[in-house]
């Protein structure tokens, strides 16, 4: 087969349904494993609830609730981003992505001011505050590290997914009618905006 | 026409390099037939490794005290042997060896839904292995905490378990990205008219598989990586003297590692059921049964975790529901076996070897499930637990099940992969030499577990000398069945033109292709009209 025939035949298949439910398939792992966490999480809680109440009141619910407001414009300026590129609009299908990206960029530094401000005052696994904490306060903040941590590596992911978005618009690989990746990418930030709606509650406001 | 296709066959995927030299014809390659042998070969490779350990234990054994390893070294055998056997080759096994080289043939498709993703799996998994075996080089020598890794010793021990865990947890990423690309090929890719109760079951063992990767892993991957943070960061998220739940970290194990036995097994059983068929030359009996079974033992699986600890630390009521739970899963399992047993019933049986090794499947695990209803048992658990029992019942299921069935699919589709036919006569004496060598070697496991030897000690009592003793001798047979299997494999030679489509009369897609496939396995996609079995329809035209 010559070299032009193989091209063609990798070419030739394109099934979106196909790719649309490997993202499906794959986010469900995705929500196992944060799902583990939270199952560490309720058990952790029910043994300790109140050490859990007495390390969530060291959280700033402001700055939480920036992030969810922050997040969940972000998840809807995807969401218009998809319908903009079936419309041809792909000007406006960008901004909206480079709306999320920063959107992801404040999200990412409020944590930064969050988490800095915290290990300032030693409250991180080795830090004076930390070690003075109850076995179950410590948990908590453990937890904490933990599943935010996790949850801004996604942050980031997803954004760098978001900028190859871009470049692939730009490149015209994404287009009206093919915009697979772009639709696949979007179900990704959502996954990501959906995890934090239960982090928020579950670290901050739950008390 | 046909005389002509034979005569003058068609580039076959090893001669169709896509332009690619050298190495990277292999490495670079993203059809699935190269990425299967990629996984066939370096699955194989660590099998050796997996075995050498295996024997440097049993030799140890072979007397009472201490002879040539000390206490520690077989403690870190014992865990290198199961974290290689356990993750990398029977788990990734038949899904990603022949899951890889058959499935999209069997199926009628070209090729996977994402070939770019089955490549990366590979590289994930070759990435996980170098961790793992690194672990024999860098740090302060391989893991001493058995391949369960329990908390708080995994997380206090000074061995070098991060880099352990880490590569389990990279190789469950492999095996959930292998289960994704076969769940979506098999909705999205089968040929046109092949509806899912046409579908062979192999797939669906496959597709049963597929389901747990992708559900169960994540689990374990989660709880890996919080051992990995607790060692790394000195918290206590499992250590009950940082205020960690150590009980809870065998939870989270469970939830993921019984699952993964079903992993293991079914794509084995899933190849039981396409040699029993094409051996009797006998529509399969009860192909609904065994279809739907896999899907129930998947689903069951989830469930039963907890007999795993039944003498950690659970509430009464807790353990004789997972106990009952854990005998519910016999009932789809021996749905199976007597399904094949009546495929065979009135057959033309050719005892040929992949036949031999489907037959020394049936035997070996009967015996593995029905001494997992003995520890799965509340009442004998608690004697049993943790003795050479629950070593040798699990060998009897993953070797004796998941091991015999490797070779049988190995003796099944050799001749279609490499086009290539083994000398049958020889590989019928091997079948014999492992199979007699296997049941020496585990079967004394049984009696001197049932006596109370417990397991994971390099010394024993000189009560247990002389099963200690058969079974070392065991070990030495059936490693030269083992030797022989692959010499003949080795020695292989070209197939004759009559049997090179289809050798064993078989009647699913792989045996209407060329042997070696093509790169893209069909000229045309074929239409499915009937199902994969229809051998007596076939005696009646």
């Amino acid at each position: 087969m010559s070299e032009e025939a193989l091209q063609h035949a990798h070419d030739e298949h394109r099934d979106d349904a196909a790719s649309k439910l490997g993202m499906w398939l794959f986010l469900f792992t995705e929500l196992l494993l944060f799902g583990g966490l939270f199952l560490v999480y309720s058990i952790y809680r029910n043994l300790n609830m109140e050490d859990f109440h007495a390390g969530s009141a060291h959280l700033d619910i402001f700055i939480g609730a920036i992030n969810t407001v922050v997040l969940i414009t972000s998840s809807a300026t995807v969401a218009i981003s998809i319908t903009a590129i079936q419309k041809k609009h792909y000007r406006l299908a960008k901004n909206l992505l480079w709306f999320t990206i920063i959107a992801a960029g404040i999200f990412m530094v409020n944590k930064y001011f969050e988490w800095g401000h915290k290990f300032e005052i030693g409250l991180y696994p080795g830090g004076e505050m930390f070690e003075a904490m109850p076995g179950g306060e410590r948990l908590f903040f453990v937890l904490y590290y933990f599943m935010t941590g996790l949850h801004g590596l996604h942050v980031i992911i997803g954004a760098i997914i978001l900028g190859f978005v871009i470049k692939e618009i730009n490149q015209g690989k994404q287009t009206h009618d093919n915009f697979a990746f772009h639709e696949n990418a979007g179900l990704y930030w959502h996954l990501v905006d959906l995890i934090w709606i239960f982090l928020f509650p579950l670290m901050y406001l739950i008390i | 026409m046909d005389d002509n296709v034979t005569s003058n066959p068609q580039k076959n995927f090893f001669e169709e390099t896509e332009g690619r030299k050298g190495i990277f014809k292999w490495i670079l390659s993203t059809d699935h037939k190269r990425i299967g042998l990629l996984y066939f070969y370096s699955i194989i490779s660590f099998f050796m490794v997996g075995v050498a350990l295996g024997l440097l234990m049993r030799l140890e054994l072979l007397e009472p005290g201490g002879q040539y390893i000390d206490a520690n070294t077989y403690n870190s055998a014992f865990t290198l042997h199961g974290v290689i056997m356990i993750f990398l080759f029977i788990i990734p096994g038949i899904p990603a060896v022949f899951g890889n080289l058959i499935l999209p043939i069997i199926i009628g498709a070209k090729d996977v839904a994402f070939p770019k993703v089955n490549l990366l799996s590979w590289y994930l998994y070759i990435i996980g292995a170098f961790f793992a075996l690194s672990t024999l080089v860098f740090g302060d020598g391989p893991a001493d905490t058995g391949w369960t890794f329990y908390a708080p010793y995994s997380v206090n021990t000074s061995t070098n378990v991060s880099m352990s865990v880490l590569a389990a947890f990279i190789l469950g990423f492999s095996s959930i990205l292998t289960g994704l690309n076969f769940l979506v090929t098999m909705h999205r890719m089968r040929a046109p008219g092949m509806t899912w109760m046409r579908m062979p079951l192999f797939a669906w063992g496959l597709y049963a598989t597929a389901w747990i990767q992708l559900l169960a892993t994540p689990i374990v991957g989660i709880t890996l990586l919080m051992i990995v943070a607790e060692r790394f960061l000195g918290v206590g998220l499992f250590d009950p003297s940082l205020g960690g739940d150590p009980i809870l970290y065998q939870h989270m194990f469970w939830i993921y590692s019984h699952p993964a036995v079903y992993v293991m097994i079914l794509p084995a059983m899933g190849v039981i059921s396409e040699i029993i068929p094409t051996f009797s030359q006998r529509k399969i009996f009860g192909y609904k049964a065994i279809a739907y079974s896999s899907l129930f033992i998947a689903f069951v699986g989830y469930t039963v975790w907890g007999h795993h600890m039944f003498t950690s630390g659970m509430s009464g009521p807790a353990r004789i529901i997972f106990s009952i739970l854990t005998f519910i899963v016999a009932i789809p399992s021996a749905i199976k076996v007597f399904n094949w047993l009546a495929t065979m019933y009135g057959g033309s049986i050719d005892l040929k070897p992949p036949m031999l090794f489907a037959l020394g499947f049936i035997f070996l695990f009967l015996i593995g499930g029905l001494t997992g209803l003995v520890v799965g048992a509340l009442a004998t658990d608690v004697h049993l637990h943790d003795t050479y029992f629950v070593v040798g019942h699990f060998h009897y299921v993953m070797f004796g099940g998941t091991g015999f069935a490797f070779l049988a699919a190995l003796y099944y589709w050799y001749p279609k992969i490499y086009g290539k036919m083994y000398n049958v006569k020889q590989a019928t004496i091997a079948f014999w030499v492992m199979f007699v060598g296997f049941n020496i070697l585990y079967f004394p496991m049984l009696v001197v577990g049932i006596m109370g030897m417990p397991r994971r000690y390099y010394d024993y009592l000189p009560q247990f000398h002389v099963p200690n003793i058969i079974s070392t001798v065991g070990s030495w047979i059936l490693v030269t069945g083992l030797i022989m299997v692959i010499i003949n494999f080795i020695k292989a030679k070209k197939i004759s033109a009559k049997e090179a489509k289809n050798p064993w009369g078989g009647l699913t897609l792989e045996w209407t292709v060329q042997s070696p496939p093509t790169l893209f396995n069909f000229d045309e996609i074929p239409t499915v009209t009937s199902g994969p079995y229809e051998y007596q329809d076939k005696e009646e035209r």
